[in-house]
């Protein structure tokens, strides 16, 4: 079978990124009609009458239209521009205690009825290899409501032209700088989604995300060295004012050694500061292996949160629903029941969201209907919860469910994917220069890079963009070949210090893969600047050949 | 909608070009209807059907290109993508680097359409869940399992006169066994164009007996072993590898192929020369399209590794022009030289070894050596005089495939797979190799 349909954008070191393909191309002007809620409704009471009526005891109807534009450049050209659309119906049901599912692209109300009745058919064939029926935890009925992303401008209103300029401007920067290649891409994302069920809600939500990496790489002919720096900022969820940077978005890292940025991005500036610092990593000092106090700024902390929290409580992973891909998870029932299972030390505060404004995980309601909402999940260093969907809420004891669901499409069916799930801030007033003077021997660490992490969240490896050495107090020369290795439980109990609420902002992971099918979802990661000491870090360096 | 013919196609595509006056234009057409079940906990969690067809059109004014699709075949339909393309072409800025689309191109039809793969029905489906499940439940082991069967067709045709159409087939198989209590798990994985290929019987008892064989794994030292290493351990390695062998990246300077002082290794032998690896569209076993449909170039059989030496590099054909070099469809299939040893074997000629069952989690360290990181799973075994003696825990490792293909031990009987993360089919043996690095242990079973 020809593999998986990817689209090649960029030019990345080592070959091309791949992201997978989504709907059609269509014209940009074409994005902006919504299609109307009154036919979206009639529609979902087509599905939920048939459904009904072949004798579903639930049903839930989503109806999305999902809108992307992509821009890839390559120095000072730009390499592809393109415009998809997908949109179409996804019909879920249970009947005799089991799930069927069904998605049609066909938008009459004879073809959302036969993609209900099919629905049925599937779960009373799948009832038969069932072992306990699904039951869904109570959620209220809302009625018709609407929800968009708060955004100022509109990213599909503003000229391809524009885009294509900033793009190719950061490149230049970057060159100039001193980088030999630069390469940037924007992507934008629309995804306008109506969700009705039998409880009686008809939610109406129109969710806006936006992102913009980008590499640059330094050469060294003549001893064949070379090197990269990928960009610093966030994807979000805002409008095309995420490229309006002010002062106040300005963050000054430790040792004011780079610009970061929160709540909003200047990417020439960073493409320009890149541009320079890919070409100083050519000839950074290699690291020393062995124990460092890791200080680790929240552009790239986001990342292991992300892999050692984020994944490992995820109930359907802990439950063995995820076994055959994504894996389990160590944070297993009993730890939790124990009521003292320390992950990480007394200043560790892990909170799950959707609420938090301009992240990636921001809604109103999730895919089964549930209002957005914000929990525990590891209080003063205790697992105390986990991520749970309406069907999985009661095997933890929870009342209602935690508003987990998500589907990337209108015809992938709906499962538990991770909220936005983001380390608190330090109590204490303390800045990441702070922070620095009380560490010894020291890495600092900003930027995403190299991550790894085995199946159950025990064992990790993460790299960085930007890597500082900390000596007795003071941020001494630029570092490479550094990652560090850890073990989940070992790495938060080694947390000693974290920066306060002035520092906190969010990273976030625009294409995380999950389920059979593959399913893609994208997901913020708050945290301050953090100290995790007595660390195992690794030089990376090897001569081949 | 119904699958296309050729001649439904061919039809479809000449009228889409005879509706515009652009420099050039490219169609292309795929369907497929894909079926899949997926299995959890020793119950099936999901199960469906998706179908879709799709055309994109091309076209170009000068440098300018736009792309737009449709999922609708009526006149007013293919009109309305000609014009949105169109648009976007004269909205897009001028690409330097822009190719004419090609001309004359020879696609010798491969074997990737096997009818018994097409019959995959619902029930067959059911049957292989059921299979693992019940088997599972036998020996008190709970299964989750995946398991999808798609088939294709692929057209592409260009203002030029290019034109190509195949369908094709496949199925992949993937199963975690895992014991009760959560200490044991085993693994298998199979993906095939041909269904009388695919035994779910076989492939599910081989991840029951890695799962009870795997209880009980005791803790080695990390460090530098000999191991054996199953196709599934070093696929999505390998995909790591051939993806980066790319003619313009070595040529500037920022890839594991760029040579010192400048230009790429080209013909240098940077591996054991027992290696051997080539792509051929045409293989019997493991059968890609004859053609390319992005660059709409044919595919050709190409040595990549010829006795350890660098034989070829991927070319753009921007690229290639400016090299002065001839661009081929980027290929579908990675193919290694093995023997007619099997694994038992490879393992009975161990002294002392670890077999690894699958490798996960891989990524890129540093592209400048491709030192990669990743870890192994479901089912890591210690063999002292050429027996499986106990299992072991999980190992992270750090190595680079170029590393890895140096220090070759021996070879054994290859298998087709896919990796988990990679485009490519693979065909591709058991590895025996040495100081192999392992460095942490992991805890996760």
């Amino acid at each position: 079978m020809e593999r998986r349909s990817f689209l090649k954008v960029g030019a990345i070191a080592g070959g091309s990124l791949l992201v997978p393909v989504f709907g059609n191309a269509i014209a940009a002007e074409e994005l902006l009609n919504p299609m109307a809620v009154q036919l979206k409704k009639s529609l979902a009471d087509a599905a939920m009458n048939a459904a009904t009526k072949a004798g579903a005891t639930y049903c839930d109807v989503r109806i999305g239209r999902y809108l992307n534009q992509f821009i890839t450049t390559r120095d000072l050209n730009v390499e592809n521009i393109v415009n998809t659309e997908s949109s179409g119906v996804g019909v879920r049901v249970i009947a005799n205690g089991a799930y069927g599912f069904c998605s049609t692209n066909v938008m009459s109300l004879d073809a959302v009825a036969d993609a209900a009745r099919q629905a049925v058919a599937i779960a009373k064939a799948n009832s038969r290899l069932q072992s306990e029926p699904v039951v869904l935890a109570p959620t209220r009925g809302v009625g018709e409501v609407a929800w968009a992303t708060p955004f100022k401008k509109d990213w599909r209103a503003v000229p391809i032209k524009e885009k294509a300029e900033m793009l190719l401007a950061a490149n230049k920067a970057g060159l100039d700088a001193g980088a030999n290649f630069m390469a940037s891409m924007l992507f934008q994302v629309n995804q306008q989604k109506y969700f009705a069920s039998t409880d009686g809600s008809y939610i109406d939500q129109d969710i806006h995300r936006l992102w913009s990496p980008l590499t640059a790489t330094a050469v060294d002919k003549a001893s064949g060295k070379f090197r990269t720096r990928d960009g610093l900022s966030s994807p979000a969820s805002m409008g095309f004012e995420f490229f309006d940077c002010k002062p106040e978005n300005r963050i000054k890292a430790a040792g004011n050694v780079t610009t970061l940025y929160k709540g909003a991005y200047d990417l020439i500036e960073d493409a320009r500061a890149a541009g320079r610092q890919a070409k100083e990593k050519l000839t950074a000092k290699t690291v020393e292996p062995g124990k460092y106090d890791l200080v680790l700024s929240p552009e790239h902390l986001f990342l292991t949160i992300h892999e050692s929290v984020g994944h490992a409580t995820e109930l359907d992973r802990v439950l063995g629903y995820e076994a055959n891909y994504a894996g389990t998870s160590f944070a297993t029932l009993d730890k939790w029941k124990s009521g003292n299972f320390k992950y990480g030390s007394d200043l560790v505060n892990i909170v799950a969201d959707k609420t938090t404004p301009a992240s990636l995980g921001l809604v109103a309601y999730d895919d089964e209907g549930v209002a957005a909402k914000r929990w525990d999940l590891i209080r003063k260093g205790i697992l105390v919860n986990y991520q749970a969907t309406r069907d999985q809420a009661a095997m933890i004891g929870e009342k209602e469910s935690h508003g987990c669901s998500y589907a990337d499409s209108w015809s992938s069916v709906q499962f538990q994917r991770m909220p936005n799930v983001s380390l608190e801030a330090g109590k204490k007033k303390l800045t990441p220069d702070e922070m620095v003077k009380d560490v010894k021997k020291g890495i600092y660490i900003m930027g995403r890079g190299s991550y790894s992490i085995d199946q159950q969240r025990y064992n990790f490896q993460f790299g960085g963009q930007l890597y500082f050495e900390i000596k007795n107090g003071k941020i001494v020369n630029q570092l490479e070949d550094v990652a560090y290795q850890s073990n989940t439980q070992e790495f938060w109990n080694a947390c000693t210090a974290l920066c306060d609420e002035r520092d906190w902002r969010m990273g976030g992971s625009f294409f995380d893969g999950k389920g059979q099918p593959s399913q893609v979802s994208a997901v913020s990661h708050g945290s301050p600047t953090t100290r995790f000491n007595g660390i195992n870090v690794i030089n990376t360096a090897r001569k081949i050949g | 909608m119904k699958f296309l013919s050729q001649e439904e196609t061919k039809r479809i595509s000449d009228k889409v070009m005879s509706l515009t006056k652009a420099d050039q234009c490219e169609v292309t057409i795929n369907g497929s209807r894909k079926g899949n079940i997926r299995y959890a906990r020793n119950a099936v969690s999901t199960a469906g059907l998706i179908e879709d067809t799709q055309l994109a059109v091309s076209v170009a004014f000068g440098k300018k290109q736009g792309t737009a699709t449709v999922n609708e075949f009526d006149e007013k339909s293919l009109e309305k993508a000609v014009r949105r393309a169109e648009d976007l072409a004269r909205l897009a800025p001028e690409n330097p680097e822009f190719m004419p689309t090609p001309s004359k191109q020879q696609f010798k039809a491969t074997d990737t359409f096997f009818q018994k793969t097409a019959d995959i029905d619902p029930e067959f489906r059911a049957q292989v869940a059921a299979y693992s499940i019940e088997n599972s439940k036998k020996n008190k082991l709970v299964a989750a399992g995946f398991f999808t069967d798609g088939t294709s067709f692929t057209s592409v045709a260009n203002s030029n006169g290019v034109f190509g159409y195949q369908q094709d087939t496949g199925l992949d198989f993937t199963l975690t066994v895992r014991t009760e209590d959560g200490r044991g798990s085993g693994w298998v994985k199979r993906s095939v164009g041909d269904a009388s290929k695919f035994d779910a019987r076989a492939a599910s008892d081989i991840a029951i007996e890695k799962a009870l064989k795997s209880v009980d794994a005791k803790a080695l030292e990390p460090g530098r072993y000999t191991v054996i290493l199953e196709p599934a351990a070093t696929s999505d390695v390998l995909a790591y590898m051939f993806n980066a062998f790319d003619a313009r990246s070595a040529d500037e300077g920022r890839s594991f192929l760029s040579k010192k002082g400048g230009g790429n290794r080209l013909g240098e032998k940077l591996f054991d020369e027992q290696v051997n690896v080539w792509t051929d569209p045409w293989d019997k076993d493991v059968a890609v399209l004859p053609f390319d449909a992005q660059s709409l170039l044919a595919r050709e059989r190409q040595d990549i590794i010829k006795n350890g030496k660098i034989a070829s590099l991927g070319y753009s054909q921007f690229w290639a022009k400016k090299q002065g070099q001839r661009a081929v469809g980027t290929p579908g299939n990675i193919i290694m030289a093995g023997t007619s040893k099997s694994t038992e074997e490879l393992i009975a000629n161990t002294k002392k070894g670890i077999l690894v069952t699958r490798t996960w989690y891989i990524r890129m360290v540093d592209p400048q050596s491709l030192l990669l990181t990743g870890l192994t799973r479901d089912g890591t075994f210690y063999i002292e005089n050429g027996k499986i003696k106990h299992p072991i825990k999980n190992f992270r490792f750090n190595e680079s495939p170029v590393t890895m293909l140096n220090n070759i031990d021996e070879i054994g009987k290859p298998e087709i797979l896919s990796g988990d993360e990679s485009q490519f089919q693979l065909l591709i043996p058991a590895m025996k190799v040495r100081d192999f690095n392992f460095t942490s242990l992991s805890d996760a079973v």
